[in-house]
């Protein structure tokens, strides 16, 4: 178990250096360090010393990639590209552009993009799974056909459309709970309430149309029939039989996806006001933030290959025949 | 030349796409497998109906993507001596604009409602009473464009009951010459199908209704129908209401959505383009060569998709953005600007999506190269690349079909959700995105304005329903495992 985990981290660390790299070359082939420099000063006040000092002050008075005046390893070593990314692997994300610690306003920034995305995944997890097993009990009827009807129709909504009409329903028309906005503590769930409703019912038609491809799968094998032979009503076939099978595709399809539940929601968190991560990225998108985009984009991956490993222990949890190799 | 016609580099590519397409699916009616596949679609009724709707949606396309510079009239210039060369204006048009033009040219002031006959915001206007005296009244005007055969005079209950009455009169013609037309239609496939069954044309009519035939005739008959009956309603109303209302500038919302089904269809087909050259070289490389063609392989996709793909767009996206700010002299009209920039983002969703394909073909390849006649063939001394191509590629087609129609519609609802962010189209682009993005606030004023977020909503549904029942389809017919639960 160990040496797996060991092995999977030495397998991690090159594709976090790929993703490094690309996200670097993405950025720098265009906005160069002296048009950063520009940006960031102003197009009056530049002088080419002004923009050498504001180079040397934030590490960027050297070559991109290859420093070909230096000797040895420092080749390599004496880069932006190296020092930006041992200070980033070391959790260093530097400044935003407002001058606002970036590591700091992440770690700020979790907790409410958790509140939303944690209930969500879960809940609509829980519903696409009993939804799936109801469409599944009544299969070949005309109640799953208008059920995977209503999925596919569901699911050619626009998620756009149900936080729209959500949002001017339920809190401008009904005035059931406030449009937007975030407090901590016990009035948290007013606030936590439309978002969660609406992130669960907008992926609910494609979830629970896969799930039901995955149990109708599952209950064509042998053993759901030697189940009904000795008897069993259809009810417990499903649940006893059928539903623990079934799981484990499931659970270890999901699994990969529960770190990146730290990163929020983009469009709910925008739309709702919510002050998580989610958010965060999209400000700093339309704010041409690079900094904090990279740094979204270094947690993102990270959280990523995390959820990989959690797969794999998934796995062998679930299904003993697997072993880890 | 009363126009120059101008090919923008999208036109071309959705021409290439076309083409491409139509020798694809000719090459695999050839293929007895693929052949039989694409008989099963076709007897799919969904399938079949949800192909007519795209078709639709295909040709208004296809319309927008013929464009043209018109010719500027230069004769009423004071200064003019006759011109040697006619100049052309710098807008660029397509065929769907000419079509459109009173759509397009009947710009009203601001806001106005479905089938509006006055505006939707009050304003003083000036009238002369009896005595002939100008008197400022705040009221709302009448719309410049729309029920323009109504008297001017009504006031807007009255204007509101004659609009009923005329709205009325205009479906039931509609509904009419609706039904003569489809029994035409419906009369000429009869006989057409009675010709080629040789058969009567009563058999060919109960074969046809039935579906006895070994094609869904019936769905696309009716579909057609339904198609025909919408069509000849809105046409009827919109040469003289506006009958999705106008926007904030006062646009019409029915040009702005038929303008946006382009846009939309462009993402959806030209990102293919990128994915499936990079999906199947390297998948296909990487499950027949293994070893450290396969490592590399394996580490490039695994590092492409653990970057959360919408924070990789992003980041491309902006870096596209200083590149054009920066190179304004490459683009000659605003219309090749915002077409570039289309391209890249179709260029950037394509580079961050082949991974999904690219590690289904690489695990279908591994499985395949084992198979006896690989093994037969490999014996046979025939190449790497023969083998490849003959034996592998065709073999491997059932799932890039599939995975091509279904990422489709999820490409044309990521557009909405990019553009809302501000990383979508140009933003003088009109699509599903940009329209939604720009009528998001409208609901929060009163009176309520929902006409536009509704009809690119339900555009947008139409189209992305017509894709997912299209591909649902699709893999019924050509996935190996559902043929014997179909």
């Amino acid at each position: 178990m160990l040496s797996y985990l060991l092995r999977r981290f030495f397998y991690a660390l090159p594709i976090l250096i790929g993703v490094n790299l690309i996200t670097f070359a993405l950025f720098f082939m265009v906005n160069t360090p002296d048009d950063m420099a520009r940006m960031q000063l102003g197009v009056k006040r530049v002088t080419p010393e002004a923009i050498a000092l504001w180079k040397l002050e934030r590490g960027y008075d050297k070559p991109l990639f290859v420093n070909v005046d230096a000797k040895g390893l420092a080749v390599l070593s004496d880069t932006i590209f190296f020092a930006k990314s041992v200070r980033m692997l070391a959790g260093d994300f530097g400044r935003a552009e407002d001058g606002r610690d970036i590591k700091r306003e992440i770690v700020t920034r979790m907790l409410p993009s958790l509140a939303i995305a944690l209930p969500t995944f879960l809940l609509g997890l829980f519903l696409a799974i009993v939804l799936a097993l109801m469409l599944t009990f009544f299969r070949a009827t005309y109640l799953d056909f208008w059920g995977v009807v209503l999925c596919v129709v569901a699911m050619s909504v626009s998620a756009l459309f149900y936080i729209i009409a959500g949002q001017y329903l339920v809190s401008k028309l009904w005035r059931w709970v406030p449009i937007s906005g975030y407090v901590f503590g016990f009035d948290m769930w007013k606030f936590l309430l439309l978002p969660v409703v609406i992130g669960v019912v907008s992926g609910l038609g494609a979830s629970a149309r896969w799930y039901r491809a995955i149990f109708l799968e599952e209950i064509a094998k042998d053993y759901v029939r030697t189940a009904r032979a000795k008897g069993l009503s259809e009810f417990w076939v499903l649940f006893r039989h059928v539903l623990p099978n079934a799981l484990i595709p499931i659970v270890t399809g999901v699994v990969v996806l529960i770190p990146l539940l730290f990163m929020g929601s983009l469009l709910s968190e925008s739309f709702f006001g919510i002050p998580g991560l989610g958010s965060y990225t999209i400000d700093a998108i339309q704010a041409q933030d690079f900094a904090v985009v990279r740094a979204m984009v270094f947690i993102g991956s990270l959280l990523y290959i995390l959820g990989l490993v959690l797969t794999d222990i998934a796995y062998a949890w679930i299904d003993p025949r697997i072993r880890f190799s | 030349m009363p126009f120059s016609p101008v090919v923008l580099i999208s036109d071309a590519l959705i021409a290439l796409l076309l083409l491409a397409s139509f020798f694809i699916i000719r090459l695999s009616l050839r293929n007895p497998t693929l052949g039989s596949a694409w008989q099963r679609l076709g007897r799919n009724r969904s399938g079949v109906a949800a192909a007519t709707v795209l078709s639709v949606f295909v040709l208004i396309a296809l319309l927008d993507s013929v464009h043209y510079r018109p010719v500027v009239d230069t004769s009423s210039l004071l200064h003019s001596a006759p011109l040697a060369h006619p100049v052309y204006a710098v807008e660029v048009r397509s065929v769907l604009d000419a079509l459109l033009v009173s759509l397009r040219t009947h710009q009203e002031k601001t806001y106005s409602a479905p089938l509006a006959t006055h505006a939707y915001a009050k304003e003083v206007i000036e009238l002369r009473d009896s005595a002939g005296q100008f008197r400022q009244v705040r009221d709302y005007p009448r719309l410049k464009y729309a029920a323009l055969h109504l008297p001017a005079t009504l006031s807007l209950a009255e204007a509101g009951a004659q609009r009923d009455r005329d709205v009325f009169k205009r479906l039931l013609f509609a509904v009419l010459a609706a039904s003569l037309l489809c029994s035409v239609l419906v009369a000429a496939t009869t006989a057409f199908l009675a010709r080629v069954w040789a058969c009567s044309k009563r058999v060919a009519w109960r074969r046809i209704w039935r579906s006895e035939a070994d094609f869904a005739w019936d769905a696309l008959l009716s579909v057609s129908a339904v198609l025909l009956l919408c069509g000849l309603m809105i046409a009827s109303l919109c040469v003289d209401y506006h009958v999705f209302g106008t926007d904030k500038v006062g646009q019409d919302v029915l040009y702005q959505v038929l303008k946006s089904i382009r846009t939309g269809l462009v993402i959806g087909l030209l990102t293919t383009l990128v994915t499936l050259p990079l999906a199947i070289f390297l998948g296909i490389f990487a499950g027949y060569f293994r070893g450290w063609v396969d490592d590399l392989i394996q580490y490039l996709y695994s590092t492409v998709s653990s970057i959360p793909s919408v924070l990789l767009i992003a980041a491309a996206v902006l870096m596209m953005q200083v590149l054009i700010d920066t190179h304004p002299q490459w683009f000659a009209t605003a219309a090749e600007r915002a077409d570039l920039r289309l391209l890249a983002l179709c260029l950037i969703l394509g580079l961050t999506s082949w991974t999904s394909l690219c590690r289904l073909l690489r695990g279908e390849t591994l499985k395949l190269r084992e198979l006896e006649y690989i093994q037969a063939a490999r014996a046979f001394a025939v190449s790497d690349g023969r083998i490849i191509v003959r034996h592998i590629l065709p073999n491997l087609m059932h799932i890039v079909i599939i995975a091509l129609v279904m990422d489709f519609s999820g490409l044309v609802l990521a557009e909405a959700v990019l553009s809302y962010v501000g990383i979508g189209v140009d933003p003088t682009m009109i699509s599903f995105g940009s329209m939604i993005n720009n009528a998001r606030l409208e609901l929060a004023r009163e009176p309520l304005v929902w006409w536009s977020l509704a009809a690119s909503f339900t555009f947008m549904l139409l189209l992305v329903l017509a894709a997912n029942l299209f591909a649902d389809a699709l893999r019924v017919a050509f996935d190996p495992r559902m043929i014997g639960a179909a």
